[in-house]
């Protein structure tokens, strides 16, 4: 055990703060948009008992809607409505809407036809049976959708953090990303509790009696907006500049944190997903993002790198990384990869990546492409010498070296090549690979020293000082932890970066993150 | 009182109510009998407007049913349900108070008219707090009663109120049904497929098929000049016991000897004439009396009897009926 190893406890009190805001803010996200479907599906449910041939068309939509997966569906919100709390509030009311919708329709449908005739021959009005004799006694099944919709977007609220509206999934995607179980455990643990509490409390009012329910029935609207208050949406300070960063960048010493500590920089940031920001910054919701060097979007969306001129980011030189068992068993794999070694630069990476990210070409022909420009391609032999599993992250860089590398041992070794591409974070496909389950991916010296090795702090200031010496140190490491051998590096370092759009940076006269910050500090 | 015309219905391509006809005196009791599915609880609803009516028109107090709201309209009319239609989610008093709440009446006004009717109804006050479901059945059903009668509307519709009942408890509350002052004052048309029901409750019976009234009359019309076979067969079953119960002492008055010796010594038993058959019988069986001692109180006379000549003038009066 590494000395940074702390507990699951040591990490919930060191950061019990950022706790308790994602815990309220996913509180506020699952109850606000939980208070808009009620809103909006009591009466629905009740419109379409009154209007049974529109029963059809409404559950039929709300039920295709509960289909989309969440993913997708918050997906579909980013051209609609942007970034931030909007779409996410929105995408979870979708999905409460079925619920309750159909558990009001059926409820009501549900009371004894007896009751409602007795209240009509009594001479009742429309509107009195509904609201003296056909809610309250559909009430025990509302209440059932509510309870439904409730643990749902208590569920589908972690994934808002994708979207840059918080919650407790920054936590969770964070530490997905870092490699960092507990702070993995520490998103998923309180809102595994959240769904089952509020499930249970739920299921409490729901047996309460029909005497006691009169007074519930006014508590809860009240409590409902109360817990909604706990969202307080992060607004957009006049004329500030806004950061977009990864819950990946969030957590690291060598991103916003080092940001901190060394620039001293104040920016207002909201977390957001990789698959959105570099767009984001491009539609001006974001102004400052975390991005990658070498990302095809920095020509795409026309942002520049600034630089970092107190060289917080530690390089990030790409090599593939094996098993060393996997190089006994097949002993012509190394010089095969290691045929793509300082082949590719920075600008070669980038242009590649703008391809496949931008113009949408298969990674496959770009791959192919590359190779048969620097005479590299050859036919593929056909062999049956094993298989050789390759490994790579979810982005596209990964996506084109994994192709180069399965093309190159198809054309070089008698061996068989099968792909696990996207295999989401650092943290899988390291455990992917040490697990046996792939041979070997392409690796980033800083992500190996940080993210994997979780080097100390001071460790990381002695190696970092230029490419050579991370990489011998973690070549050194990951040999003698892990039985991992790094290749050489294929040339390129997609460190991180901070960005800005070409134009505003132009405008502000920003060149380098100091400069960036003397000018936060100006405001 | 009402009067009902012509009145139809159909639902899609079936008549359930064809061309229906009758009026109901004030204070009178209207049975609508017939089996299932002859239209006799659509007439009934189309009283209130719980069903429209497709054709001609209903009349209460010569006003058309059709020039009023419905809501008002059915305010005014006592609704009785076969599975009582309680509100399972209000207590007893609750229950009761629907009506008084939607006319409007002050709180002091609806407990004091509570109490009366749970008292009239044999309820103990101890139920006004609790929920439907924690009575018996004849206690809904008495409650049922009760809140259709709090505001002592002056008609009262009765779809098969005694239908969900056991055949012990059904006797009980029709010995309470009629010896209630309240019902005494209504006009009341009642839906039952029960014909010894009908001819206990009934002042006057409408007997109905497919969706039309074969016959209407009081029961004894009924019994002995029925219009037809289906009248005839409807009746066949329980034919004796509807002829015991239909039957008075008063009715065969004149066919009793006025001066029977009678020579066994024995105990006797007074009968009132306004008694029918059925209840003598079920007395004399019990009691094996030896003499009737029939009064008339209205003319002040005094017939005394043995059960044989009694039931010589069954037959006879019987006989009559049947060549007339």
């Amino acid at each position: 055990m590494n000395e940074q190893q702390q507990t699951l406890w040591q990490f919930i009190q060191q950061q019990s703060g950022k706790l308790q805001e994602q815990t309220l803010q996913h509180i506020g996200l699952t109850f606000i948009s939980l208070c808009i479907a009620v809103l909006v599906g009591l009466p629905l449910g009740i419109l379409i008992v009154r209007r049974k041939r529109l029963a059809g068309l409404v559950l039929g939509i709300a039920g295709v809607l509960q289909t989309i997966p969440s993913i997708a569906l918050l997906g579909f919100m980013i051209p609609l409505l942007g970034i931030g709390p909007k779409p996410a509030i929105v995408a979870l009311l979708l999905y409460a809407l079925l619920p309750i919708i159909r558990n009001t329709y059926t409820g009501i449908l549900g009371v004894d036809p007896a009751v409602k005739e007795a209240a009509l021959a009594m001479g009742m009005s429309k509107w009195q049976i509904l609201f003296k004799v056909e809610l309250p006694l559909a009430m025990p099944v509302i209440f059932a959708g509510i309870r439904t919709a409730t643990v749902i977007n208590v569920g589908v609220a972690t994934l808002a953090s994708l979207i840059a509206a918080g919650g407790l999934g920054e936590f969770i995607f964070g530490g997905i990303s870092l490699n960092n179980t507990n702070m993995i455990l520490a998103g998923a643990i309180p809102s595994a509790l959240l769904a089952v509490i509020f499930d249970l409390l739920l299921s409490m009012v729901q047996k309460i009696s029909f005497k006691k329910l009169k007074r519930v029935i006014y508590v809860f609207p009240i409590l409902l907006i109360v817990l909604c208050l706990f969202y307080i949406v992060p607004a957009k300070s006049e004329g500030k500049l806004v950061a977009g960063f990864t819950p990946e960048f969030m957590g690291r010493q060598d991103g916003d944190l080092g940001l901190r500590s060394k620039y001293g920089l104040k920016i207002h940031t909201i977390v957001i997903s990789d698959a959105v920001m570099y767009k984001a910054a491009f539609e001006k919701h974001l102004d400052v993002i975390s991005g990658y060097s070498t990302d095809g979007r920095l020509k795409a969306y026309d942002l520049v790198v600034l630089d970092d001129d107190k060289h917080i980011f530690p390089p990030y030189y790409a090599a593939p990384i094996v098993r060393d068992d996997v190089l006994k068993k097949f002993p012509d794999l190394e010089p095969t990869l290691n045929l793509l070694a300082d082949k590719i630069n920075d600008s070669v990476m980038t242009v590649l990546n703008y391809r496949t990210d931008y113009l949408h070409q298969s990674p496959e022909r770009v791959a192919k492409d590359f190779l048969v420009a620097n005479k590299l391609w050859r036919p593929e032999k056909g062999g049956s010498d094993g298989i050789v599993r390759i490994g790579s992250k979810i982005f596209g860089e990964q996506y084109i070296l994994a192709n180069m590398y399965s093309m190159l041992i198809k054309g070089y070794t008698d061996h068989e090549v099968s792909t696990k591409t996207g295999l989401g974070g650092t943290k899988i496909c390291f455990d992917a690979l040490t697990n046996n389950q792939i041979d070997f991916y392409p690796e980033y010296t800083g992500t190996g020293l940080l993210a994997i090795l979780q080097a100390s702090p001071k460790t990381v200031n002695e190696v970092t000082v230029n490419r050579d010496s991370t990489y011998n140190y973690v070549q050194r490491q990951f040999e003698s932890k892990y039985q991992i051998k790094w290749l050489k590096p294929i040339g390129f370092n997609n460190a991180y970066a901070l960005m800005m759009r070409q134009q505003q940076a132009r405008q502000l006269r920003i060149k380098t993150i100091s400069n960036l910050k003397q000018f936060l500090d100006r405001k | 009182m009402i009067k009902v015309d012509n009145v139809s219905k159909h639902f899609g391509g079936v008549k359930a109510v064809d061309g229906v006809s009758f009026e109901v005196e004030s204070q009178e009791n209207l049975i609508l009998l017939g089996t299932s599915g002859c239209g006799k609880t659509t007439t009934l609803k189309m009283i209130n407007r719980l069903i429209e009516p497709a054709s001609g028109s209903i009349y209460i107090d010569d006003k058309n049913i059709m020039d009023q709201k419905p809501e008002i309209l059915r305010r005014g009319i006592g609704y009785v349900l076969q599975n009582n239609g309680l509100f399972p989610h209000y207590t007893v008093a609750q229950n009761i108070a629907v009506v008084p709440n939607l006319l409007k009446w002050d709180k002091q006004k609806t407990e004091k008219r509570t109490a009366e009717l749970m008292e009239k109804l044999h309820l103990d006050a101890s139920y006004l707090s609790v929920y439907p479901n924690e009575l018996s059945g004849g206690q809904q059903q008495r409650i049922g009663l009760a809140r259709a009668l709090v505001s002592d509307p002056p008609v009262l519709l009765m779809d098969e109120p005694f239908g969900a009942l056991d055949n012990v408890t059904r006797s009980k509350i029709h010995a309470e049904f009629k010896a209630l002052d309240e019902l005494k004052r209504k006009t009341i048309i009642m839906v039952t497929h029960d014909v010894q029901e009908a001819f206990e409750l009934g002042d006057r019976i409408c007997l109905m098929d497919k969706g039309k009234i074969i016959q209407s009359g009081t029961p004894a019309q009924l019994l002995f000049d029925p219009v037809n076979d289906f009248v005839k067969d409807f009746l066949k079953e329980q034919r004796l016991l509807l002829e015991f119960k239909t039957i008075t002492v008063r009715s065969l008055w004149h066919l009793l000897p006025s001066d029977e010796e009678i020579k066994e010594v024995g105990s006797g038993i007074l009968v009132n004439n306004k008694d029918n058959l059925w209840a003598v019988l079920e007395r004399a069986t019990f009691l094996k009396p030896k003499r009737l001692n029939m009064v008339d109180l209205e003319n002040k006379e005094a017939k005394t009897v043995s059960f044989e000549s009694l039931m010589a003038a069954f037959y006879q009066y019987k006989n009559h009926q049947a060549h007339e």
